[in-house]
C-alpha cells in the first residue's frame, strides 16, 4: 500500500465522453466534486477490468492527467474512480 | 478423436459477486439469503468462509446464524448477478460458440473446433478463462476439463475453488472412478441409497455393473447412468438461444408456487394467492401459446411443514387465468377447512398436460354458450405488455394487504436446468 493512503472509496464522477461511430468511447476529462475539471492527457490502456480495491467491475481506463496516471472505470452507464481517503 | 469440454463453475456465486462488489466483505462468512421477514429465509449461498462453519445452502438463516453468530446475511440482487453471468458468458464466446449454460453459474464449452485458433493446448485455454474471469469480474471459477460433458462437471466439483481438473483418458479411472457415485450427475440421495443396499459406492463400480442388473433395478436411468460413468456420453454442448428457449426445450408444466408472508387461515386470504399464482401460470402458457388439460395445487402445512399435492383434469383444454384459478381453488377449497388449527404455508400452483393452443378443440355439444374468459385475458395481457404486470390487477388479489403489489410472474426465473431436454 501507498505511504500515506488508508484506503480507497468508490467514487462516482462526472466526466465528459467521445462516442465515435463504432461505438467506442473515450474519456475526455473528468470533472470533480468541488467543480474543478480535469483534462485526460492520455490513455494509455483499455480493459475489461474488475476493481479489487472498491469492488464493482466494468471498462478500466489507464489514465494519465498530468504527471500523474490513475484508473477511471466506466460501470455502463456511470463513471467512478478509486478515491484515495 | 476427442471432443474438447469444459465446464466452468463459479464459486459460491452469489456471495462471490456481492463480494466482488463489496469489497469489505471480502475475507468474512458471507450468506444471500431469502428476505426473513416473508418467511423466505433460507440460504441461497455461502461465501467460502461461510462454507467453513458448516453452514450449507438451503438452511434456515436460524441455523446458520447458530453455527456463526458473526454471520453477514444478504439479500440477493438477481440483477446483478445475471449482469456477471452475462459477462463471464461474454468471455466464453470469445473462445467458442458453442457454450450451454446450466443455472446462472455453470457453462459447458466445447472448444473442439476452436482451439487450434487459441494455441492447441486445452489446459492453457482453461488457465486462461480463469484468469481472464478473475481479472474482469473479480470472482473465482473452476473448471473441468475432459471429453465428455459428465466428466468436464465432475471435473470443475473435483476441485474448488478456483481449480482447473483435467480428466483425460488416462486417469479418469484413478480421479472418477475411485469417487463416491453420488459426485456423479444425476446420482442424487436417493439413488445413492438403492446403490448402496446393492454394494455399489464409487463411480467405478457402477461403471462396471452389468446390463441385466440395471435395467432390472433401475430401469433405462440404470443404463444411462453407467454410460455417464464410463465416459461414454455423447451429448452434444447445445448453444443458448434465448430467443429460442422455449421451442428447443420440451415444455412438460407450467408452475408458480409462494411461501406466504404470514400464515393463511383464511379463506379470503388463500383465494387471493391461488388467484396471483394463476395468474402468472395461466399468462406464461399463453405466452407461449399453449393450454393445459390439468390443474394441480400443492400445500404446505405451516405447523409441521408436510405437503400434499392433488389435480384434476379440465373439461376442455384452457389458458384462461379464471379457469386455471377456478380449478385451483375448487381443489385447495375441498381439502382445508381455513381456520386456525390448519395454517398454510405455502401453496403451488401447476398446469400441466400442456396441448398447443389452437382453434381445433373439441368443443362439448351440451355446454350452454360460455363466455371466451380467454378473449378478456388477451385484452389485460395487452395491457400488462404495455404497461407492465401491475397495471391491472384483479379484485380478489386485493384482499390480503401482505399479498398486493406482488409481481409474481415478473419474479419468476426458470432455470435452464435438466440434463436430458431435447
Amino acid at each position: 500500500m501507498v505511504q500515506g493512503i488508508e484506503s480507497r472509496r468508490k467514487h462516482y464522477v462526472e466526466v465528459l465522453a467521445r462516442t465515435d461511430e463504432d461505438g467506442r468511447v473515450t474519456p475526455v476529462s473528468i470533472t470533480w466534486q468541488d467543480g474543478r475539471t480535469f483534462e485526460i492527457d492520455r490513455i494509455l490502456d483499455v480493459r475489461r477490468a474488475a476493481s479489487l480495491k472498491v469492488g464493482g467491475t466494468g471498462t478500466r481506463y489507464l489514465i494519465r492527467i498530468g504527471q500523474a496516471t490513475t484508473y477511471l472505470f466506466h460501470e455502463n452507464p456511470r463513471w467512478f474512480v478509486e478515491e484515495k481517503v | 478423436m476427442d471432443r474438447i469440454i469444459l465446464h466452468s463453475d463459479m464459486n459460491s456465486f452469489y456471495a462471490s459477486v456481492e463480494q466482488a462488489e463489496r469489497p469489505e466483505l471480502r475475507g468474512h462468512p458471507v450468506v444471500v439469503a431469502g428476505k426473513e421477514e416473508l418467511r423466505h429465509g433460507i440460504v441461497l449461498t455461502k461465501s467460502i468462509e461461510a462454507k467453513k462453519y458448516g453452514i450449507q445452502t438451503a438452511e434456515a438463516l436460524w441455523q446458520a446464524r447458530k453455527k456463526c453468530p458473526d454471520l453477514i446475511v444478504l439479500p440477493p440482487r438477481y440483477k446483478l448477478y445475471r449482469k456477471y453471468s452475462e459477462m463471464a458468458r461474454a468471455i466464453y464466446y470469445q473462445y467458442t460458440d458453442l457454450v450451454e449454460p446450466f443455472g446462472l453459474d455453470e457453462c459447458w464449452l466445447d472448444v473442439t473446433g476452436s482451439i487450434d485458433l487459441h494455441g492447441g493446448d486445452a489446459v492453457v485455454v482453461a488457465r486462461e478463462i480463469s484468469e481472464r474471469i478473475k481479472a474482469e469480474l473479480g470472482c473465482t471459477v473452476s473448471i473441468g476439463l475432459s471429453w465428455n460433458k459428465i466428466f468436464a462437471k465432475f471435473g470443475s466439483d473435483y476441485k474448488k475453488p478456483d481449480a482447473i481438473t483435467h480428466i483425460t483418458r488416462e486417469n479418469y479411472r484413478e480421479i472418477v472412478w475411485s469417487s463416491p457415485a453420488r459426485d456423479l450427475l444425476y446420482v442424487g440421495p436417493a439413488t445413492e441409497r438403492k446403490l448402496h443396499a446393492y454394494g455399489i459406492d464409487t463411480i467405478g463400480q457402477l461403471a462396471c455393473a452389468s446390463d441385466a442388473f440395471l435395467k432390472r433395478k433401475f430401469g433405462k436411468i440404470g443404463l444411462v447412468l453407467r454410460v455417464f460413468a464410463r465416459g461414454e456420453d455423447l451429448t452434444p454442448v447445445k448453444p443458448y438461444d434465448p430467443s429460442a428457449r422455449d421451442v428447443q426445450r420440451e415444455i412438460k408444466s407450467y408452475g408458480n408456487g409462494l411461501t406466504a408472508p404470514h400464515p393463511i387461515t383464511t379463506a379470503k386470504d388463500a383465494r387471493a394467492l391461488i388467484w396471483i399464482l394463476s395468474e402468472s401460470v395461466a399468462q406464461r402458457m399463453r405466452e407461449d401459446g399453449v393450454q393445459a388439460r390439468t390443474v394441480a395445487i400443492g400445500v404446505r402445512n405451516d405447523t409441521d411443514l408436510s405437503g400434499y399435492g392433488c389435480q384434476t383434469k379440465l373439461d376442455k383444454p384452457s389458458a384462461a387465468t379464471r379457469i386455471v384459478a377456478q380449478t385451483a381453488w375448487a381443489l385447495l377449497a375441498c381439502n382445508e377447512p381455513f381456520d386456525e388449527e390448519h395454517p398454510i404455508r405455502a401453496l403451488h400452483v401447476r398446469a400441466c398436460d400442456l396441448v398447443d393452443a389452437t382453434p381445433t378443440n373439441q368443443l362439448s355439444l351440451f355446454d350452454d354458450a360460455q363466455p371466451d374468459w380467454e378473449h378478456l385475458d388477451t385484452c389485460i395481457d395487452e395491457l400488462r405488455r404495455r404497461f407492465g404486470n401491475t397495471c391491472i390487477i384483479r379484485g380478489t388479489e386485493l384482499l390480503d394487504q401482505a399479498l398486493s403489489g406482488l409481481d409474481v410472474k415478473a419474479e419468476n426465473t426458470v432455470h435452464p436446468v435438466g440434463f436430458f431436454h431435447r
